[in-house]
């Protein structure tokens, strides 16, 4: 494609549609699927199938008054919706949809696809710190450990998986995948010694649900202990915003394991690549994480660290230790 | 019970659980002096939905109190009508035809299990489940369609008399209860125990977490399945037989380990056994009338009496004091959640604030029962 103006506004809108388009819906399939799964019918009033209900929420939402409740931080309190929304959708930019889709082919893009993914995490920890709840306040601290300690194991087996590739670049990672399931990381086969991968790609996907705040491990917005977590002083499209920015989150990080483990927009017979298949592993990875929710209860905070400091990270140091090896040896 | 972190009690912040707290199903308020996530004190308040229900006993006719019993235990409605049936019964000395203490038996019993359902699916939405709790109101709903086919109402029932009941039962109720019987027995282990019960992340929440001795629950007269749980064999039906509840063979589940775990299975067995008396009561159900020939002004020898039922959550008792007049002289209410609740600032103590709400589901309170 040739390079021009248009190229960059094109990516902008189609980025910002893309972004938006899923913020809205995610929250119609969330409530359909767990309808389903509950044997109810969710949403079926507004619009076919209750097609049109996150725009008529959107609607409400935004024609709601933004209160700012007394001795909240004002300004940091304005904020921080924003700043839960802007990571997610700049982390986009980099996403190779497919081998002519994508915004920007970064040298470094996994590095910034992390940077952008801890700074929601201190959008949460603003929000919560300015509205001033004690409610708020724990539910951001568990946030913020949370997220620490999620990082670790997931940045380590992305180093494995970088090691692999040889590259940072997303793009470079997902051609590295093309001709079939059996190229893809989490099995990789074409090269025999690295049979295990599949332990780096669990440990990945239960490390994205932490780091999205998603159950079992929606420690920060736990309803029954701390009313709604950090969202609890928020109203109209403050809240809005943040929910939006959940949901990103984790279009985000389908995204990420689709690209790092799951061959990109590969076809997995080696067929026909292109950017539909991409679209079918992160739904059927987004599904899985509502199908997870809606089964399983919450576990506990400490639980949780002792999970990620006692398991995971040992697990994914074990993997990077021996995917180098291997590297060395043949 | 050992701590990962020293507690400072220099260094704490108050945090008001409730009133209006998704957690504390009602209206109970709980103050926390927290330090961090752990609790180093907790109060409980009560008085939020405070009715003046005993008081408003001796302002009218006994007969005119019973549809107040269902108000104050809304779960398990039934057994408050019960143990007030029996506590006036005995004091004006109305013999009860048997068909009609059968059909009491029934419906107590079901409506235990409507009870222990509903208490199962708050307790893991307490937990963050919040997929079981459909499943089990699903299941309910067939309790409740059977209790309001003979009672008139779901939820408040008014549906003993003195000498009876208000309404006998049918065989559409009796092919219908059989049919629930089989329908929740097909469903509890398929879906409740394989679904919640085996689940790993449910044990590692409630095992081992809220520890309640079984000396703890005789200082604070706990009773129930909070007793059960900790080891204690008591249950009324067993230990002061009332009702036809002697004929009527059943188990009473014990467990030792005194955590949420235990209370949990307690519970979830008690259904089990409400059902093999259910079955059992319908099997032997006799004929004749429902009602018994009672004045229509009841006024009982002026003396104390005293009668005790298990409900869900535990014994109630009822202490009533007559005067000779038509209007009880004083009523007295000795409700199970009241005893259960008062222990919770001691076990809480040294608490995660989520094992502290996690215990508290385990105790199943009904926040109008204990205020009254």
């Amino acid at each position: 494609m040739e390079t021009s103006i248009w190229r960059p506004i094109l990516y902008l809108v189609g980025i910002m549609a893309f972004a938006g388009l899923n913020a809205a819906y995610l929250g119609w399939c969330e409530r359909k699927g767990a309808a389903r799964i509950q044997r109810r019918v969710g949403p079926t009033e507004v619009g076919f199938a209750g097609l049109l209900q996150p725009l008529a929420d959107g609607i409400k939402l935004m024609s709601k008054q933004l209160i700012v409740p007394q001795g909240v931080d004002g300004i940091i309190f304005r904020v921080a919706p924003v700043i839960a929304m802007i990571p997610a959708i700049t982390s986009m930019v980099v996403i190779p949809f497919s081998g002519d889709i994508q915004g920007r082919a970064m040298e470094l893009s996994v590095l910034l696809i992390f940077a952008l993914a801890s700074l929601s995490m201190i959008a949460v920890l603003l929000g919560g710190w300015a509205s001033g709840n004690k409610y708020a306040i724990i539910s951001s601290a568990r946030a913020v450990s949370q997220n620490l300690a999620y990082e670790i194991p997931m940045l380590l087996t992305v180093i494995a998986i970088v090691m692999i590739s040889g590259s940072m670049n997303l793009r470079d990672i997902a051609i590295d995948q093309q001709g079939g399931f059996w190229h893809w990381n989490i099995f990789r086969f074409e090269n025999g010694h690295f049979l295990y991968m599949w332990i780096g790609f669990i440990i990945f996907f239960i490390c994205s649900l932490a780091e999205t705040n998603r159950a079992p491990f929606d420690m920060a917005e736990a309803e029954s202990e701390l009313v709604a977590g950090y969202m609890t002083e928020y109203g109209s499209m403050g809240f809005g915003l943040f929910m939006m920015g959940e949901y990103l989150n984790i279009v985000v990080g389908a995204c990420l394991t689709v690209t790092l483990f799951l061959g990109g927009w590969d076809c997995p017979f080696g067929k026909t690549p292109g950017v539909w298949w991409f679209l079918l592993k992160i739904y059927v990875l987004i599904f899985t994480v509502i199908w997870v929710r809606w089964t399983y209860p919450r576990t506990q905070i400490y639980r949780l660290l002792n999970l990620s400091w006692k398991i995971l990270i040992p697990f994914s140091l074990v993997n990077v230790l021996v995917t180098a090896a291997l590297i060395k040896v043949f | 019970m050992t701590l990962p972190v020293e507690l400072r009690h220099d260094e704490t912040f108050v945090l008001n659980l409730g009133p209006q707290h998704p957690a504390t199903h009602g209206v109970l308020r709980v103050k926390l002096t927290m330090d961090g996530e752990y609790i180093v004190k907790a109060e409980p308040v009560l008085g939020y939905v405070h009715r003046m229900h005993e008081k408003l006993a001796e302002v009218a006719p006994y007969a005119q109190f019973m549809p107040n019993t269902a108000r104050m235990d809304y779960l398990h409605a039934l057994a408050f009508n019960h143990g007030y049936a029996l506590v006036v019964e005995k004091a004006a000395g109305i013999e009860v035809p048997e068909r009609a203490e059968y059909i009491r038996v029934i419906t107590v019993e079901l409506n235990r299990i409507a009870s222990h359902l509903l208490w199962w699916a708050a307790f893991l939405l307490d937990l963050g489940g919040f997929t079981p709790l459909l499943y089990a109101f699903d299941d309910r709903e067939h309790v409740i369609d059977l209790l309001e086919r003979i009672t008139g109402s779901r939820l408040t029932y008014c549906y003993m008399r003195f000498g009876g009941v208000y309404n006998d039962i049918d065989d559409e109720f009796i092919t219908g209860t059989r049919d629930f019987i089989k329908r929740l027995r097909s469903r509890m282990p398929s879906l409740y125990h394989d679904l919640v019960t085996h689940n790993i992340i449910l044990i590692k929440r409630i095992k081992d977490i809220g520890f309640i001795s079984a000396e703890q629950c005789r200082k604070y007269g706990a009773t129930g399945p909070v007793a059960r749980g900790s080891g204690i064999d008591y249950d009324v039906r067993k230990n002061e037989p009332f009702s036809v509840y002697p004929e009527l063979d059943f188990d009473v589940p014990v467990y030792d380990e005194c955590d949420s775990m235990a209370r949990y299975m307690v519970r979830m067995d008690e259904m089990e056994q409400s059902l093999r008396i259910i079955e059992q009561a319908l099997d032997k159900l006799p004929d004749g009338p429902v009602q018994a020939k009672v004045p229509k002004i009841l006024k009982p020898e002026a003396g104390y009496y005293y009668s005790a039922v298990e409900t869900a959550r535990g014994s109630l008792g009822h202490r009533l004091v007559s005067d000779g007049g038509k209007n009880p002289y004083k009523l007295k209410l000795r409700s199970p959640t009241f005893s259960n609740l008062s222990l919770f600032g001691e076990v809480a103590e040294g608490m995660l604030l989520a094992d502290a709400l996690a215990f508290m589901g385990s105790l199943d309170l009904v926040i109008p029962e204990i205020d009254r």
